[in-house]
This record gives C-alpha cells, sequence and structure tokens, in this order.
C-alpha cells in the first residue's frame, strides 16, 4: 500500500480544488454546459455564460464533451472514483475499470 | 443471450414484474454480475408511431428497467445502446455510452427508416460520454438532454423543457441508501466471515459486525448530520461513536488490567476501519471529483494505515496481558 502511495503523485500543494477550466472568450452562449452540467456549475450569462460554482464541479467531463467552442477544459480521464482509490491502493497511477466494476 | 444489435424492432411494456424485481436485487448484491442485460436495439414500448419519442439508455437491466417503468401508459421508442450491461453514468465516464456508440446503434437499428422524428433523447447523466455536436455531424438525428432521473421523464416530454432540479443530480437518503448494497457487495466475502465470527467469536465477533453494518447502512443514512467535510473523516468520526457503547460496557462489566488496552486498540481500529468505508464511499457518489478522491485518498490513507497499525500492536499487548505474559 505504502509503495503505491509514493508512486502516485501526490496533488499539489495549492493546486485548485479539481481541474476545471473555462476560456470566456471562446464561449458562444450556446447554453450546452447548462443543460449537460449535473451540478450548476455554469450559470447563464448575458453575453457569455458564467463559472459560477467552480467548488462543485465533480470533473465528469459532459461540459467539455459537449461545448462546441471548445471553451471548456476538465481533465476527467477515465475511471470513477472508486478505480482510482483501487489503483491507489494497489499502487499504480493509471486507473482502470475492469468489466466488472459498477454494475 | 444473441450478441450485438437486434436490426428487428422489440417490445416492452411499462410494467415490470417478480422477474424484473428479482433481477434487480441479484443485480444490487452482485449475484450474476455480468448477467443483467437487455439486448441492444430499438424497442417498442406500448405502441409507438412514426412520430413517437425515441429515448435512449444503456443495456443495464436496471437503466433499461428504471426508464420503462418511468412512462406507464406512454408509447415511445428505447434505444438501448451497447453498453456490456453497464448503466448509464460509468459506461458514460468510459465512454461505451458514447458518441461513437450511439451512431452505430442508429444504424445498427436502422432508426432512420423506422421513426419520422429526428431528435434522440438522452439521459443527462450521459453527457460525459456523449458529444451532441459529434452525433448532428454523424448521422441525421440531433441530441437532446433530458432529466437526470427517469421519473422525471413524463413531465419532460409533456412540457419539453427541464427545470434546475431535473438537471441537477441529488444526494438525498433515498440516493445514500441505495450505495448501500454496492457497498455490501464489495465486502460480501468478508461479511460471509465477520457472521460466522459475529455467532463463534463472543463480544469482538457481534463488535465488528454491527460496527461493519453500521459503516455500510448508518453511514450514508446519517451522512449528512456527521461532522466533517471529508467522507472518511465522517466515516471515522462515526467509528468512534459505534465503538463507545461496546467501550464502555467493557470498562464497566470487564475487570483486569487488559481492559484499558483493549478499549484503545478496538477505537484505532475501528476508526480507521469506518474511516476506510467511509473513504470508499467517496468513488460511489456523484459528487466527489476526481481531484477530490485523490486529495482525499493522501489525506487519509496515512491516517487510517497509522490507526491499523497501532490498533494491531494494542492488541497484541492485549492479548499477552490477558494471557499474563507482562
Ligand atoms: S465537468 Fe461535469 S460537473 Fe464539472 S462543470 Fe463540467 S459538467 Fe459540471
Ligand atoms: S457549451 Fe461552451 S459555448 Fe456553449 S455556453 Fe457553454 S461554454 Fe459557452
Amino acid at each position: 500500500m505504502d509503495i503505491g502511495m509514493l508512486e502516485m503523485q501526490p496533488p499539489e500543494k495549492g493546486a485548485a480544488i479539481n481541474t476545471l477550466v473555462f476560456r470566456p472568450g471562446r464561449c458562444t452562449n450556446c447554453g450546452m454546459c447548462l443543460k449537460v452540467c449535473p451540478h450548476r456549475v455554469f450559470a447563464p450569462g448575458e453575453r457569455r455564460v458564467k463559472m459560477a460554482r467552480a467548488d462543485l464541479c465533480m470533473e465528469c467531463g459532459a461540459c467539455q464533451m459537449n461545448c462546441p467552442s471548445g471553451a471548456i477544459a476538465v481533465d476527467s480521464g477515465v475511471g470513477c472514483a472508486a478505480a482510482i482509490i483501487k489503483a491507489a491502493l494497489r499502487g499504480k497511477d493509471e486507473v482502470v475499470c475492469g468489466e466488472e466494476c459498477c454494475r | 443471450m444473441e450478441e450485438g444489435y437486434a436490426t428487428e424492432i422489440m417490445a416492452t411494456v411499462s410494467q415490470l414484474g417478480s422477474r424484473e424485481r428479482n433481477d434487480h436485487l441479484k443485480a444490487r448484491i452482485g449475484i450474476d454480475r455480468m448477467g443483467h442485460r437487455v439486448r441492444p436495439g430499438l424497442y417498442a414500448l406500448g405502441s409507438p408511431t412514426r412520430s413517437s419519442p425515441v429515448l435512449v439508455t444503456a443495456n443495464y437491466s436496471l437503466s433499461f428497467d428504471a426508464l420503462r417503468s418511468a412512462l406507464p401508459g406512454r408509447n415511445a421508442w428505447i434505444l438501448a445502446l451497447d453498453t456490456k450491461g453497464i448503466n448509464v453514468w460509468c459506461a458514460a465516464g468510459k465512454g461505451t455510452f458514447g458518441t461513437e456508440e450511439l451512431l452505430k446503434a442508429v444504424q445498427a437499428t436502422d432508426l432512420a427508416s423506422k421513426v419520422d422524428g429526428r431528435t434522440l433523447i438522452l439521459p443527462q447523466l450521459g453527457a460525459p460520454g456523449v458529444s451532441a455536436h459529434q452525433v448532428r455531424k454523424g448521422c441525421d438525428f440531433k441530441v437532446e438532454y433530458g432529466p437526470v432521473r427517469a421519473e422525471d421523464l413524463p413531465a419532460y416530454l409533456d412540457t419539453g423543457e427541464c427545470t434546475e432540479e431535473m438537471r441537477t443530480v441529488r444526494f438525498k437518503l433515498k440516493d445514500r441508501l441505495v450505495l448501500a448494497p454496492v457497498e455490501v457487495r464489495n465486502y460480501r466475502w468478508l461479511m460471509v466471515l465477520m457472521i460466522l465470527a459475529a455467532v463463534f467469536v463472543p463480544f469482538y465477533g457481534p463488535l465488528v459486525l454491527a460496527l461493519t453494518l453500521g459503516g455500510i447502512f448508518l453511514f450514508p443514512a446519517l451522512l449528512p448530520r456527521l461532522p466533517g467535510k471529508d467522507l472518511s473523516l465522517r466515516g471515522m468520526v462515526l467509528g468512534g461513536l459505534l465503538v463507545t457503547p461496546f467501550a464502555l460496557y467493557q470498562l464497566l462489566f470487564w475487570s483486569g488490567g487488559f481492559v484499558i488496552a483493549a478499549v484503545a486498540a478496538e477505537y484505532m481500529l475501528m476508526i480507521a476501519w469506518l474511516g476506510y468505508i467511509g473513504l470508499n464511499f467517496t468513488g460511489s457518489t456523484t459528487f466527489t471529483s476526481r481531484t477530490g478522491v485523490r486529495r482525499e485518498i493522501f489525506a487519509y490513507i496515512p491516517w487510517i494505515a497509522g490507526m491499523a497499525l497501532l490498533g494491531g500492536a494494542l492488541s497484541v499487548v492485549t492479548l499477552a496481558l490477558y494471557a499474563g505474559w507482562l
């Protein structure tokens, strides 16, 4: 277990609470992110949306996938949180879900 | 069962019977884990016309059944993607409920020739895997994201709109408690051992079983009332609380120098154990980000491991004291 902890990169001190990045300049106000975000992270705005509650983001990646203008980036990667725990405990940095999980 | 998309339309109803309930129970506790799937393809729910809505879901029987049972008395098309029997949310995370699979399903079922509408209604929680604008490019259909929960579908179909409420995941008592069976399943062999231990090992057997069940069922139920921000910490608090009656009993009714060491050992071990169970719950909610889980792992695993080691050492001391070696 301890070996795994060493191999996996710990989150940097003082780093943002998550990896969500919004580039307002690219936003065309299409409203897709408002629809797909399950945590209401984005809020409607006059000419572009606002990233209103970034701290609620759980990095599902839905907004990035569905933003047609590439205004949102988030590191969602593969694997659910349960798999991250498993990977960390097994000492692997890369996270894979088996066929068996998520049922 | 036959593999791959069915080319013919299959019929289904919204009523669930005992066969489905049996299947759901098995799925929840992890019996026949790979078996809970329906044939991928196009289903006619009730008697849909060419202009009835097309709803997309996963071919996991729980997802499929949740969808059709939410639509009593309605006629609709259901397109079940081949997600290998995995639910919408997890499959979207892996990409099996995704743009490519959706395009494949549309083609394999020849959907365009069977319906007149050109809109596919997807569950919102499938959005991490599907790119609506890419689907648009890849076929004649356009994607609309419906509500998070199937129960809101009738309202959505009637109004064509989702309220903020319908677009947000929530974590009410019911939503938290469905996580409990997942945990039971993860620990099922351990549970069997614990139940045996509870029968054969006096005091400690029941203690461990009670604490574990407490972790699995009480933890999600009491979650909002437990102090602390992180789930691990809240698990630890619950562990401490639940051990206390056992510890009091020992302090009151047992005597000998070993009792103090025994109580200390239990506190350490059980706080660590419930902290670990709490940490695992982090992974099964739709609330924690990967960054957050990672942070929690790094923050708590050292504590959990440390307490477990200390608890183990104290157990040895307890034994030694009890046997009179010290
Ligand atoms: S990654 Fe998911 S939770 Fe985070 S802002 Fe995007 S849609 Fe919302
Ligand atoms: S999806 Fe992208 S372009 Fe559309 S409103 Fe959101 S950020 Fe702006």
